[in-house]
């Protein structure tokens, strides 16, 4: 069995810590600005490292269920929230950046920009799609929408995609760096294919479903994806408000 | 211009003085000989003094402020030793420019090898503060020590048949790991027109700050094109040929859509992936904007005749 963490060890201890050490990219990207110590070019640094830092989380963000199908962690789930919106997070950065430090708020350069240059025009793609999975990243907003939670959530994928090909688009000669994203991006990809095969006859036994909802109360149940753990639980097994797992509530 | 001697044997490296005993040697005359006549022949100077500690400054030269030794030998494109801008300065330490030879083949009446040091005597070595602009969209001012291109290849002589001019990079995967991976076409090529090549601000650096050309900036000996892109400032040469026609050149055939022949710095004519409007200077503060790049790097004056009736669009 493996180990599951308590809540409160969850909620005083794991989640601060990895949320500081989320955030220690950006703590040094400032300490190192305040110290003038970015590098020869602390413009391109700043653009380099808040862009290599979004695609680092959404890749991140996109091994949890992976990483917890195959350690049987289920607790790392309640962690994904976090890493999505530390996503949200280095690509808002990475998105200042360049209207600040690149283009200094020249708003019809900026506007001339994005659909002229196929690698801004993909990234900014990507940087606007975030932005709705941000705003209904909050519980509220996952129960409002149900089901079209999970479909909007899925644009992960797309922006995911998206953040890759930014990356190829952008580089001189050497993709190799841009490379080695879109081979973990493609092995998260594999994986998913891989379960969503093999994990077909467990979505068909729907009457087992409070089953395995029971099995694993502590940690959220398999889906039709195999992806989304938390959705609407039927109504008649336990009130919303109860069945919300620690990690969910609104902070 | 130094006076060209054609090397005719070459150094076996069994005679090369191991690095080791130079140095003690160059220790033992350090303090036991400095400001003899040795000094002044300028082949065992003192660690703490310049190379070249007194060069007239050309005409040329520009009067913006000019980079740090740190940011000039800190952030380079030098894919020989790595495609990150810190890979040169660390992947160069180990290389060594020395014994250097440069065959000089084509359409001239003195091909034939010719050693680096022929190159490095002070008489016709002047400093050259130029800008360079990089294709990226960043820009640095740098004080190169050198010699005029035209003044050189006048001395190889070129025939009427020389219409244009080619450079080649050291290739030696050994030494230069970046050439493992094929990231670009090894080695290294660039070319210039004749008229280009003979006008008087291309240079030969063979050095910056006074000192000599440090590794990961192109050592030994390197071109200098100032109102062209960084890229077409090709490093560390051992051939140089004079050809009838263009020369294909390793950015234009890695990417012929990206990088023109020409790559003069235009800022009406954008890199197909970003624009040509602005750079980033080196050097200056985090929070400070951008500058507009100039016609021709600033040297429009200077060379805008060379392209009269030409279509730069066409000819990026």
């Amino acid at each position: 069995m493996p180990l599951t963490p308590s809540s409160t060890l969850l909620s005083y201890i794991i989640k601060p810590l990895v949320f500081s050490l989320c955030l220690l990219p950006f703590i040094l990207l400032l300490v190192n600005i305040i110290n003038d110590n970015l590098s020869t070019n602390p413009v391109e640094t700043l653009t380099h490292v808040t862009g290599d830092w979004g695609l680092r989380f959404l890749l991140i963000t996109l091994a949890v269920t992976p990483l917890r199908k195959l350690s049987g962690l289920n607790w790392l789930l309640k962690l994904r929230r976090m890493f999505g919106l530390f996503v949200f997070f280095y690509a808002c950065l990475h998105f200042l950046t360049y209207l600040w430090f690149d283009q200094n708020f020249d708003w019809q350069a900026i506007l001339h920009d994005i659909p002229k240059r196929p690698f801004i025009t993909i990234g900014f793609a990507a940087f606007a799609l975030l932005v709705p999975l941000a705003v209904t990243s909050t519980h509220g907003m996952q129960r409002r929408l149900k089901k079209n939670w999970i479909r909007l959530h899925k644009l992960v994928y797309i922006i995911a995609i998206f953040a890759v090909i930014h990356f190829i688009w952008l580089v001189k000669a050497d993709i190799s760096e841009p490379l080695v994203y879109a081979l973990g991006l493609a092995l998260l990809f594999l994986f998913r294919l891989y379960l969503s095969i093999y994990s077909k006859p467990r979505q068909t036994a729907k009457n087992n479903i409070s089953d395995l909802s029971a099995q694993n109360h502590q940690t959220g149940r398999q889906t039709t994806d195999g992806i989304f753990l938390y959705r609407e639980r039927p109504a008649t097994q336990l009130p919303v408000s109860s069945s919300r797992p620690a990690d969910e509530r609104p902070r | 211009m130094a006076v060209m001697i054609k090397v005719t044997d070459t150094i076996k490296s069994s005679e090369i003085t191991p690095k080791d005993v130079y140095l003690n040697r160059r220790k033992f005359m350090q303090q036991t000989m400095a400001g003899s006549l040795l000094f002044a022949s300028g082949a065992w100077l003192p660690a703490w003094a310049k190379q070249w500690p007194d060069l007239s400054v050309s005409t040329y030269s520009s009067h913006d402020k000019i980079n740090s030794f740190k940011d000039i030998t800190s952030y380079n494109n030098f894919y020989e030793f790595g495609t990150s801008k810190q890979d040169p300065a660390r992947q160069a330490k180990s290389f060594n420019p020395r014994p250097w030879s440069i065959r000089v083949s084509g359409e001239c009446d003195k091909t034939g090898d010719y050693d680096i040091d022929d190159f490095l005597k002070p008489v016709g070595l002047q400093e050259y503060i130029y800008r360079l602009r990089c294709v990226e969209g960043w820009s640095m001012v740098i004080p190169w020590v050198g010699f005029s291109l035209a003044e050189m290849l006048k001395g190889f002589q070129p025939n009427s048949k020389a219409k244009y001019v080619e450079f080649t990079t050291l290739l030696d995967k050994s030494h230069m790991p970046g050439q493992k991976r094929r990231v670009l076409h090894w080695p290294y090529v660039e070319g210039l027109r004749m008229d280009e090549a003979l006008h008087p601000l291309p240079i030969m650096a063979v050095g910056l700050y006074g000192e000599l050309l440090p590794n990961q900036n192109g050592a030994p000996i390197r071109l200098i094109v100032p109102w062209k892109y960084g890229f077409k400032s090709i490093k560390s040469i051992v051939k140089i040929r004079f050809t009838e026609t263009q020369p294909e050149t390793t950015w234009h055939m890695t990417n012929p859509r990206e990088y023109g022949f020409y790559a003069n710095v235009n800022p009406h004519v954008d890199h197909p992936r970003w624009s040509q409007k602005k750079e980033r200077v080196i050097g200056e503060s985090f929070w400070k904007p951008k500058r507009a790049t100039q016609m021709f790097n600033g040297y429009a004056e200077q060379v805008a005749h060379l392209y009269t009736g030409m279509d730069l669009k066409k000819y990026f």
